[in-house]
């Protein structure tokens, strides 16, 4: 079975349907990026692996195991980390807190330890932080460690989401529009991160994503949506020349 | 300005960043060790007053200031812990065993209350706190066989391994301070640990916080029951110093109180909660004296800027009938409250920081330093 399987989900919000029967396997070690229109239903999808939402139908599976009802909270543990479309960043703490709530599925300390500070709470703290430098020296984070989000540009806002996410050490990333509103060159930053998560700490990587530039330089395989409905899935190139989907993205 | 250079995870762990921390606190507490012998017994007593209110402010701060939670129902915790205490005494329970029971007792209330909490945000929790806070003061005054409903109940001395510990003795005075740090402590080392560090996290998004792998509802619950906790111990420690309980003391106006002490002090850092008990216990007095001496002062002033002795006095009466309407005290700590949120929203100790970085900086101070530069738009959806 592949690494991630979607199964006939379907996710109707009253009587809209936002995915509908979509089919999809990620393989392990894969960049696998979803494309479509807005409204297509692409970031529903994400909300639908990060259970914050329930399908209407069909199934979800994470390294052979089912998780259509797993409570949202157990996806971290499993080893899914994702970003958000519109950072979702803790606004009034600094970056390095930030990136130790990454750490929280790896916590291991109850709360009587914590409440008296005992030894094995710090020791934990040191390896929780020594996580954390090895993420911030990966994406060139260290001038930010202490800064409050709150003052930080766009731009670095979007490195740090996805440092934060890769503190929980998932296996699979989920990357909602990582290059939306980034510069060219911040753009080419990201290309460059997305390949090294995946060839260096061997991380697959599930994204959403509009740059068809971006899209065709990293990806393996792409999965075409429109109105919530599957469209093509191939590689970029076989999926950019698919005529259903430059109908969609043209018009008809 | 102090540059602190870094060589050690430690360093950001540790409770006290730097050495000039530990001059300053080890003086402060060498003035607090000397203050009971040096003050007179009233100030004494506002300082006990002072630090039962800090530790309720500090697990105010806890559930409000870090978990991003409402409550307007901590009168009621208080009078848990305190109501315990004064049943446990009366039937012969050790102060050793029940104070620590008065905090056991309000966390599970407050667990109890965090359950139905969790569906609530905003205004409606106020609204759910301010309602538990009502049951709370009607199960007091109606459950006669326990709380000797609005008769109250008193409270004898407290006795510490057969040592009486009076109210107004010096002791008692030690015992508040104690509690007080210690709660600090603890609560500090929740914050540098993975529990505080989810509680900010449920404050700022808990969209984000859950996908992280963070319970939210059970750390909602969770920082319910650690506030109730705190305030339960503070209800123990209030009641043996005013000797006498009985439910009408525990009323919203006292968890307006209890709000004012943080969003006066400011809601970001422990700090705020001891400044706001400094600031909510000493306007009181200072509130009482301007209601007896203010309406003469006006009377004297208008008699001075040229009004003959009847006007004069008809004014001085009227000041004084406004200085003594009821609700008066309600209406002052309103427009405090409201102050504050749009004038001073970090707090007293926002100001202190913004001061401090003055002096610090001295003549290259930027006016703009605490601005918000730029929000970005954060959806309801989970986009
Ligand atoms: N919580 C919600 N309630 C109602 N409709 C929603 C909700 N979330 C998404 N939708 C709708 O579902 C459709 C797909 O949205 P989305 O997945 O965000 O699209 P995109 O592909 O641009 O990420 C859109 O029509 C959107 O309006
Ligand atoms: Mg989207």
């Amino acid at each position: 079975m592949s690494f991630l399987v979607a199964e006939n989900i379907s996710l109707q919000f009253g009587g809209l349907k936002a995915v509908d029967q979509v089919n999809f396997a990620v393989e392990r070690g894969e960049i696998f990026t979803i494309i479509g229109p807005n409204g297509a239903g692409k970031t529903s999808i994400f909300n639908l692996i990060s259970r914050f939402y329930n399908p209407t139908s069909g199934r979800l599976f994470f390294d052979g195991e089912e998780f259509t009802s797993a409570p949202p909270h157990r996806i971290a543990k499993m080893g899914i980390a994702r970003t958000f479309q519109n950072i979702e960043l803790f606004d009034n703490t600094t970056v390095l807190s930030n990136l130790l709530v990454g750490r929280h599925c790896h916590a291991t300390t109850n709360l009587v330890q914590e409440l008296l500070f005992l030894p094995a709470v710090r020791r934990a703290e040191f390896e929780h932080r020594f996580r954390v430098e090895q993420v911030i020296e990966l994406l060139d984070l260290e001038p930010y460690r202490d800064k409050l989000i709150s003052g930080l540009p766009y731009g670095v806002r979007k490195v740090i989401e996805l440092a934060r996410a890769l503190c929980s050490e998932p296996k699979l990333m989920l990357l909602d529009e990582p290059s939306s509103g980034l510069n060219v060159e911040e753009t080419d930053d990201m290309s460059f991160w997305i390949r090294d998560i995946r060839d260096e700490l061997g991380i697959t990587v599930l994204m959403v994503e509009h740059d068809m530039n971006l899209v065709s330089r990293v990806s393996d395989r792409v999965l075409a949506l429109n109105y919530g409905r599957e469209l093509a899935t191939g590689t970029p190139s076989e999926v950019q020349s698919h005529p259903e989907v430059v109908a969609a993205y043209l018009g008809t | 300005m102090r540059f602190i250079f870094k060589t050690d995870y430690d360093q950001d762990i540790r409770i006290f960043k730097h050495s000039g921390y530990w001059y300053s606190y080890s003086i402060l507490l060498l003035v607090l060790a000397m203050a009971p012998f040096v003050l007179g017994n009233y100030l004494q007593s506002q300082l006990v007053f002072v630090f039962i209110y800090a530790t309720v402010g500090i697990s105010l701060l806890i559930l409000v200031g870090f978990t991003g939670q409402a409550s307007l129902g901590h009168a009621a915790f208080l009078a848990i812990g305190a109501y315990t205490s004064a049943y446990c005494q009366q039937h012969g329970v050790p102060f050793v065993v029940y104070f620590p029971l008065a905090g056991i007792l309000t966390g599970m209330v407050g667990v109890l209350v965090g359950f139905p909490a969790l569906r609530l945000q905003g205004i409606y929790l106020v609204i759910a706190t301010i309602s538990f806070g009502a049951i709370v003061e009607e199960i007091l005054a109606r459950w006669e066989s326990v709380t000797h409903g609005n008769e109250g109940m008193k409270l004898r001395t407290l006795e510490l391994f057969g040592q009486a510990v009076p109210r107004d003795s010096p002791g008692f005075y030690f015992l508040c301070l104690a509690v007080l740090i210690l709660v600090i402590l603890a609560t500090l080392n929740l914050l540098r640990s993975p529990t505080g560090r989810a509680f900010v996290a449920i404050r700022d998004s808990e969209t984000a916080a859950k996908s992280m792998g963070i319970d939210v509802a059970a750390y909602k619950v969770r920082s319910f029951g650690i506030s109730a906790t705190i305030t339960g111990l503070a209800g123990c420690l209030y009641a043996h110093k005013l000797s006498f309980i009985s439910p009408e003391m525990f009323t919203l106006l006292l968890s307006i109180e209890f709000i004012i002490v943080i969003i006066i002090g400011g809601i970001f850092s422990l700090h705020g909660a001891v400044l706001g008990a400094i600031f909510i216990v000493m306007i009181d007095p200072f509130l009482t004296t301007l209601k007896d001496d203010l309406p003469g002062m006006i009377g004297n002033l208008v008699h001075v800027f040229g009004a003959d002795v009847p006007t004069a006095s008809k004014v001085q009466d009227q000041a004084a009938s406004i200085a003594s309407a009821p609700g008066l005290k309600g209406a002052i700590y309103g427009l405090i409250i409201v102050g504050f949120i749009l004038f001073e929203p970090t707090g007293l100790y926002g100001r202190w920081l913004k001061i401090k970085l003055y002096f610090q900086t001295f003549p290259m101070y930027k006016a703009a330093t605490f601005k918000r530069q730029k929000t970005y738009v954060k959806s309801e959806r989970n986009r």
